[in-house]
C-alpha cells in the first residue's frame, strides 16, 4: 500500500490534481467562513446552494465557462512558453468587437454568418496577442506591461468605436443593437439557457492545443523555451518567432472567447447579448487567469477549472435567494479562486507532506519491494 | 585518551531515498591540518554542513573538547569557533571587502553602523597574514582569489579557531595555491584545526597532517598523510585503481577545421571588452585547449563563437565557411558540436525527460518529425540507442526525468548527443566540472577518441590537471588575451601558471621560434 502511494506521491500528475483539490477545497472553508460571518443563519443553505446550484443551472455552468475556457487557454498557453499574457482581457475585448462587426456589417448567407463573425472575433485576437509578441520578441519589451497596456487601448478603443457607429449602437440604451439571428451561434436547445455550439469548439479547441504541445516540434520547443529559455537558444530554437506566434495562438484563443461571449443567442426570440460600452476592462480574461492557474496551464485541465469556476459562480447568483447580497458572493468566489492560484504551492507541499511521511519507512519497505528503481 | 578539539561521533545523516552520512566519525586535533578526501556525492559537503548547523544529524553526536553540543544554525557554529569558506563564496558584490567581513556581526551603538573599530581590526588582521587587502575596495572589483581572503578574514574577525576550507583551490592559480597552502601552515601553527575539503590528492599531500576518505557516505579510513601515497588515498577514495594519464596515440594534424580571427566581444559586466583580438586556428585531429583562471573571457568568447552572443568584430570560420554571423542552427548544422560550461542552464531541460533531451539538437530533422508531428516512436528508439552506446545511467530508461539524474549521466546525455550528431568540431566547456572520478575518466576517454576519429576539439578548462592530460596545444588565456601559446608535452604546470595568472607573456617571436603559427595579436 505504502509503495503505492509511495509511487502515486512521485507522479506529477497525482500531486498536481491533489494540490488543486486541496487548494478548491480550502477555498471553500474559507468561503463558508466568510458567508457565516455575513448571515449566520443561512450560511449552510446558502452555501449548499453555492456548491449545488450550479446543477440546476447545468446549460448555463456551460454557457458561461466558455468564454472563460477561452481566456484560460489564451493564458495557460502563453504560460507554458513561460510568457505571462495578462492581455486576454484586452484580446477578448478585440475578439467581441470583431465579430460584432462582422455580425452587424456584413450581409452574408445564413449558414456561414455565424462562422465568419466568430473567425473575425479570433483574428481581432490574433491582432492584440501579434503586438505584444512582437514588442517582446523584437525589442524585449515585457509582456506584462505591453499587454496590461493594450488592454486598456483595446477598451477604450472598442468602446469609441461601438458608440461611434450608428449601425451598432442605439445610443438612447446605451448598449449595442440586437444583432441579426444569422450571426447568432446555434443553440444546443436547452430551455432559459443560452448554452450553444461553442462549447464544442472551445472543448476541441482545448484539445488541439493540446495535441499541439505534446505531439508537434512546435509544442516541442515551445515548452522547452518555457522550462529553460537559455538551453533552447543552446539548441537554436526560433525563440522570437515562437514567442510572435505563441502569442498569436493565445489571441486567438482570447479573441474567439470574445466572439463566443457575444455571439451566444439568446433566451428570448428576436434578442441577442448586446455590449454597452462603460469603460470596464471586461472580468473573463482575468477569471482566465485563475482559470488557467487552477488548470495547471494544460489544456485539458483548464477544461475543467473553467467548469468549475463556471459551476461555483452560477451557484453563488443561486445562492442570493438566501439573501446574500451579490457582492458577498462575488467575495466568496473570488476566496475560492484566490486560493486557487495556491494549487502550485500546495503541489510542492503534498509532494513533501507524502515524501515526509513515507520516508521513515522507506529505506526498509520500499528498496526490497522494488530493487531495479534505484538501479 | 587523546585531545580533540572535535569529535563528529557516528554521524548519520539522511535525505529521503539516499543516505549522504552513514554513520560517520571524524576527529580534529588541535592544530592540525586535517583533509577530507572523496568524489562529488561522497558526502563531505554534507557532513561539514553537519558541524556547520546547515543540516542536522539523525544519529550521532558532536563534541567540542569533549563535551557534546548542538549545533542548530551557522550562528551555534560561529559561537563555538567554527567557520567555514564555502565553494561559493558568500560575498556581497556590491559591498566593500569591510562591509563584507562585518556582514552579521556589524558593530553598532544605537543602531548606527561603527565601522572604524572594526576597520583597524580588519587592517591589522590583513597585515598580519600578509593578505594585502584593501577594506574599501568592492567585491565586483578584487579577483577571485582576493575575494578567498576576505572569507578568510571573515573567519579570523570572528575569532573562529576551526576553519572549514570547501574545495578552496578550485579557483585558484597554481602560485595562489601556494599562497594558500602556506597561509593554512601558519595558521595550524598558531593552534588553529583545519579541515580541508578536496578530491585533489596533490595538495593533500602537500599540506595535510591527516586525511579522512569518505565514499558513497561511508567512512572508508583515516590515514596519516605521512604514511600514505597518492596512489593509496585514490584507491580508498575510488575503491579502485585508477589511471591518472590519458593514453594519446600521436595523430597526423588535419585540414584547418576552426579558423578565429581577429575575434573580439563587449562584456556585459564591465564597459572594457571581454574578448580582445583572439585569434587561433584548430585542425582536425588536436585537442587545443584554452587554458586559463575563470572570468578571463573564456565563456564570452565560447558564447560568441557558439553564437549565442554577437561579436564585436572579427571572422569565425567553420570548414571553410563563414559563420561568423550565422545563427545557431546553422552553426550546429555546418558541424559545430558543443557541450556547455552549465549544463543546467544551457545544456539540458531539466523539466523534459532524457529522451527528449536527447532529440534536442535534431527533433526537427525528417527522421523525428512528419509534417510538425514529432515521431515518438523514433525518438525512442534513438534514445535506447544512445543510451545503451554511451552507457548513460537512468532510473526509468528514456522516460526518466532529467532533473532526476546524477550530474555525472547528465554530462553523458550532453556528451552522447553532440558527439553522435554530425560534427567536424567538438566545443567542450569545462565538460567534467563537477564529476566524479569515474565519470572524468569517460569523458576524458571519449574527447581523445573524437581527436582520434579526426576532427578538431577545442577544449576549454579550469582543471589544470585536464589541461595538461588531454591537450596537444594549449591556449592561455588573460583578460580577454590570448597571453600565450605552450606546447602541451613540453611544457609544465608552473608555467601555465605564470601564464594564467598573467605574470608572464610570449611575444609573437617567441612562438614563431616555437614553430607556431603567427598568431596576429601584435604587441
Amino acid at each position: 500500500m505504502q509503495v503505492i502511494i509511495k509511487k502515486a506521491g512521485k507522479s506529477k500528475g497525482f500531486s498536481a490534481f491533489t494540490a488543486a483539490l486541496l487548494a478548491v477545497l480550502l477555498g471553500l472553508v474559507f468561503g463558508y467562513i466568510i458567508m457565516t460571518i455575513a448571515s449566520p443563519a443561512n450560511s449552510f443553505l446558502g452555501f449548499q446552494m453555492l456548491l449545488m446550484g450550479g446543477f440546476k443551472r447545468i446549460g448555463d455552468v456551460f454557457y458561461y465557462a466558455t468564454p472563460i475556457l477561452m481566456t484560460g487557454l489564451a493564458v495557460g498557453f502563453a504560460f507554458k512558453m513561460g510568457l505571462f499574457n495578462i492581455g486576454a482581457s484586452g484580446q477578448y475585448t478585440m475578439g467581441m468587437f470583431f465579430a460584432l462587426y462582422a455580425g452587424f456589417m456584413w450581409k452574408l448567407p445564413d449558414s456561414v454568418h455565424w462562422l465568419v463573425c466568430v473567425l473575425a472575433g479570433m483574428s481581432g485576437g490574433m491582432l492584440w496577442g501579434l503586438i505584444p509578441g512582437i514588442f517582446k520578441a523584437l525589442l524585449n519589451v515585457n509582456e506584462v506591461i505591453t499587454s496590461i497596456m493594450f488592454n486598456y487601448i483595446g477598451m477604450y478603443l472598442v468602446d469609441m468605436l461601438i458608440q461611434g457607429n450608428a449601425t451598432m449602437y442605439i445610443s438612447s440604451k446605451t448598449r449595442t443593437s440586437y444583432l441579426p439571428a444569422s450571426a447568432q451561434m446555434p443553440s444546443l436547445g436547452i430551455t432559459n439557457s443560452s448554452v450553444n455550439i461553442s462549447i464544442f469548439i472551445a472543448i476541441i479547441a482545448a484539445l488541439i492545443l493540446f495535441v499541439v504541445l505534446n505531439k508537434t516540434t512546435f509544442g516541442y520547443e515551445l515548452k522547452a523555451t518555457g522550462f529553460n529559455k537559455y538551453a533552447s537558444a543552446y539548441a537554436g530554437m526560433h525563440g522570437k518567432r515562437n514567442i510572435i506566434l505563441t502569442m498569436v495562438i493565445a489571441g486567438a484563443m482570447a479573441g474567439l472567447g470574445g466572439a463566443f461571449a457575444i455571439l451566444a443567442p439568446s433566451t428570448i426570440a428576436g434578442s441577442s447579448m448586446t455590449y454597452e460600452p462603460v469603460s470596464v476592462i471586461a472580468a473573463n480574461g482575468f477569471n482566465g487567469i485563475a482559470v488557467a492557474l487552477l488548470g495547471n496551464s494544460s489544456p485539458i485541465g483548464i477544461i475543467f477549472s473553467a467548469l468549475f469556476v463556471s459551476h461555483i459562480q452560477r451557484g453563488g447568483t443561486l445562492a442570493s435567494l438566501y439573501g446574500y447580497k451579490q457582492e458577498i458572493i462575488d467575495v466568496v468566489i473570488a476566496v475560492i479562486i484566490y486560493f486557487s492560484a495556491f494549487a502550485m504551492l500546495m503541489n510542492a507541499m503534498v509532494g513533501n507532506l507524502i515524501k515526509k511521511l513515507f520516508s521513515k519507512n522507506q529505506s526498509k519497505e520500499i528498496l526490497p519491494a522494488d530493487p531495479k528503481e534505484e538501479a | 585518551m587523546e585531545n580533540y578539539i572535535i569529535e563528529m561521533l557516528n554521524i548519520t545523516k539522511e535525505f529521503p531515498g539516499i543516505t549522504a552520512n552513514d554513520d560517520i566519525t571524524l576527529c580534529l586535533r588541535k592544530g592540525e591540518i586535517h583533509a577530507l578526501l572523496g568524489e562529488n556525492g561522497a558526502g563531505k559537503s554534507t557532513l561539514m554542513s553537519v558541524l556547520f548547523g546547515l543540516y542536522q544529524a539523525e544519529k550521532g553526536e558532536i563534541r567540542k573538547n569533549g563535551t557534546v553540543v548542538k549545533i542548530n544554525n551557522p550562528n551555534d557554529a560561529n559561537d563555538l569557533g567554527i567557520g567555514m569558506v564555502h565553494q561559493h563564496f558568500k560575498l556581497i558584490d556590491i559591498f566593500t571587502v569591510l562591509e563584507n567581513i562585518i556582514l552579521g556581526v556589524e558593530p553598532n551603538k544605537m543602531g548606527l553602523l561603527q565601522k572604524k573599530e572594526a576597520r583597524e581590526k580588519v587592517i591589522k588582521l590583513s597585515e598580519q597574514y600578509g593578505f594585502e587587502v584593501n577594506p574599501d575596495a568592492l567585491i565586483e572589483q578584487i579577483s577571485v582569489g582576493m575575494q578567498q581572503r576576505v572569507e578568510i578574514l571573515k573567519m579570523l574577525y570572528r575569532e573562529n579557531d576551526i576553519l572549514i576550507f570547501d574545495e578552496p583551490t578550485a579557483v585558484l592559480t597554481p602560485q595562489e595555491i601556494d599562497e594558500l597552502m602556506e597561509i593554512m601552515r601558519e595558521f595550524a601553527r598558531e593552534g588553529k584545526s583545519i579541515l580541508f575539503i578536496t578530491h585533489k590528492l596533490n595538495e593533500i599531500m602537500a599540506v595535510a597532517d591527516r586525511c579522512t576518505v569518505l565514499r558513497k557516505g561511508k567512512l572508508i579510513g583515516n590515514v596519516a598523510i605521512k604514511d600514505t601515497t597518492k596512489e593509496e588515498l585514490s584507491k580508498m577514495m575510488v575503491g579502485r585503481n585508477v589511471n591518472f594519464k590519458v593514453h594519446k596515440k600521436t595523430k597526423e594534424l588535419g585540414d584547418v577545421v576552426l579558423s578565429v580571427k581577429n575575434i573580439t566581444v563587449s562584456s556585459k559586466i564591465h564597459s572594457n571588452n571581454a574578448v580582445k583580438n583572439v585569434s587561433f586556428d584548430v585542425r582536425a585531429g588536436e585537442i587545443l585547449c584554452l587554458a586559463g583562471i575563470d572570468g578571463n573571457g573564456q565563456t564570452e568568447f565560447v558564447s560568441a563563437l557558439t553564437g549565442l552572443e554577437k561579436t564585436s568584430s572579427g571572422i569565425i570560420t567553420l570548414c571553410g565557411r563563414d559563420i561568423t554571423k550565422a545563427t545557431i542552427r546553422t552553426r550546429s548544422m555546418s558541424g559545430m558540436s558543443h557541450i556547455p560550461e552549465d549544463r543546467h542552464k544551457y545544456g539540458l531541460v531539466l523539466d523534459y525527460s532524457l529522451e527528449e533531451n536527447l532529440v534536442l539538437q535534431r527533433y526537427w530533422r525528417p527522421e523525428f518529425q512528419h509534417f510538425g508531428f514529432i515521431k515518438s516512436n523514433a525518438v525512442r528508439s534513438y534514445a535506447e540507442k544512445l543510451i545503451k552506446q554511451y552507457e548513460v545511467r537512468s532510473g526509468q530508461g528514456p522516460i526518466t526525468p532529467m532533473r532526476s539524474m546524477s550530474g555525472g549521466n547528465q554530462q553523458k546525455a550532453i556528451l552522447a548527443r553532440e558527439i553522435d550528431k554530425e560534427h567536424e568540431l567538438l566545443i567542450a566547456v569545462q565538460p567534467t566540472r563537477g564529476l566524479d572520478i569515474g565519470a572524468i575518466e569517460y569523458i576524458h576517454k571519449q574527447l581523445v577518441a573524437r581527436r582520434d576519429a579526426g576532427k578538431a576539439v577545442l577544449l576549454i578548462s579550469l582543471e589544470l590537471e585536464e589541461v595538461m592530460n588531454l591537450s596537444d596545444r594549449i591556449l592561455v588565456m588573460y583578460e580577454g588575451e590570448i597571453v600565450g601559446e605552450l606546447d602541451a608535452k613540453t611544457t609544465t604546470v608552473q608555467e601555465l601558471g605564470l601564464y594564467m595568472s598573467g605574470a608572464k607573456r610570449s611575444t609573437a617571436k617567441e612562438n614563431e621560434n616555437a614553430g607556431y603559427y603567427q598568431k596576429s595579436r601584435k604587441k
